[in-house]
């Protein structure tokens, strides 16, 4: 019988592999997040609609944005020094939508590494830079970070020259920190555009370079 | 301590107190000296924040450490640095 289930408890009854779903009961946390959503709603707060809008925004964030930021910090010098000093309001001035994000804005030279990271809990720039990647979550990234950055950044595969000091980004508090990594050579009279495409979400965090062309 | 003159870098020291709650100095950061690289704010105190009270508000510093500082003879490379962001009540003059 094709459909012999004793003999088949890994398919489905249709003979299909059975697809793990949301199967786990609700953590006390989901619950939470549920009943403070529901009650925020039913108090009249905030709707629905408002609430799904702003996932969607957030969503809608992604390293591209910071990208953007990072390409023109590399081609508008007076723009790079507007960054450096208050790198909410240059985000503002391109037209990102950041909320109330407090950004720092650190820049990779010749000489200067810098990699950020949030020892507390998972402080991360996402209103440009969108959701932070899980790694930058664990516990793992986060304690070793502070402690042996270079042997971190080796498992990233970057690999820096003797002489280049790493300074590690701990955020602690209010701020937020991107950095603006290094132009790489051989980019010379490339657009914004073309520039953007070389900007990688790890590149912003540190753990990894600007690609080369 | 309140807000300083900048003229030339302060030599600060983050307190070792260990209260509970919500505090946002890291603990492997306390007892240690560094020196104030910018100052923010001011911002409401995240420790009262955090229960619903008004925060206070205060300066926040960034705090530049080297790493032979925080870390001692385990630093990987001591004159690597590490920059945390610390609320005046628990920064001391070094």
């Amino acid at each position: 019988m094709p459909h012999d289930h004793h003999d088949h408890d890994h398919l489905s009854p249709s003979g299909h592999l059975y697809r793990p779903d949301n199967d786990e009961p609700l953590s006390y946390w989901q619950t939470m997040e549920i009943a403070v959503r529901e009650l925020l709603i039913e108090k009249g707060v905030s709707t629905a609609a408002e609430i799904n809008a702003q996932i969607d925004a957030m969503d809608a964030r992604s390293p591209a944005d910071g990208a953007q930021v990072v390409a023109r910090a590399w081609t508008d010098p007076a723009f790079r020094d507007r960054l450096l000093a208050d790198g909410s309001d240059a985000c503002r001035e391109m037209g990102f939508d950041i909320g109330a994000l407090k950004l720092i804005a650190v820049e990779n030279t010749n000489d200067v590494h810098n990699v950020i990271v949030c020892t507390l809990c998972s402080c991360y720039p996402r209103n440009l830079l969108g959701l932070a990647p899980d790694w930058y979550k664990s516990r793992e990234y986060r304690s070793r970070t502070v402690k042996e950055p270079r042997k971190v950044l080796s498992e990233f595969g970057v690999t820096l020259p003797d002489h280049v000091q790493v300074r590690v980004h701990d955020s602690t508090a209010d701020m937020r920190y991107v950095v603006i990594p290094a132009r790489p050579a051989g980019t010379d009279g490339w657009s914004v555009e073309k520039l953007a495409q070389l900007v990688t979400r790890d590149s912003m965090i540190g753990t990894g370079l600007a690609k080369t062309p | 301590m309140g807000r300083l003159p900048m003229a030339e870098p302060q030599r600060v020291r983050v307190k070792t107190m260990m209260p509970p709650g919500h505090i946002r100095t890291p603990a492997y950061l306390r007892g240690k000296t560094g020196w104030i690289e910018r100052q923010l704010g001011p911002f409401g105190n995240p420790e009262q924040l955090a229960y619903g009270l008004p925060g206070e508000k205060l300066t926040l510093y960034r705090v530049r450490f080297i790493m032979a500082e925080v870390w001692g003879d385990q630093a990987e490379r001591p004159e690597d640095t590490l920059d945390a962001e610390i609320y005046e009540h628990w920064l001391e003059p070094a």
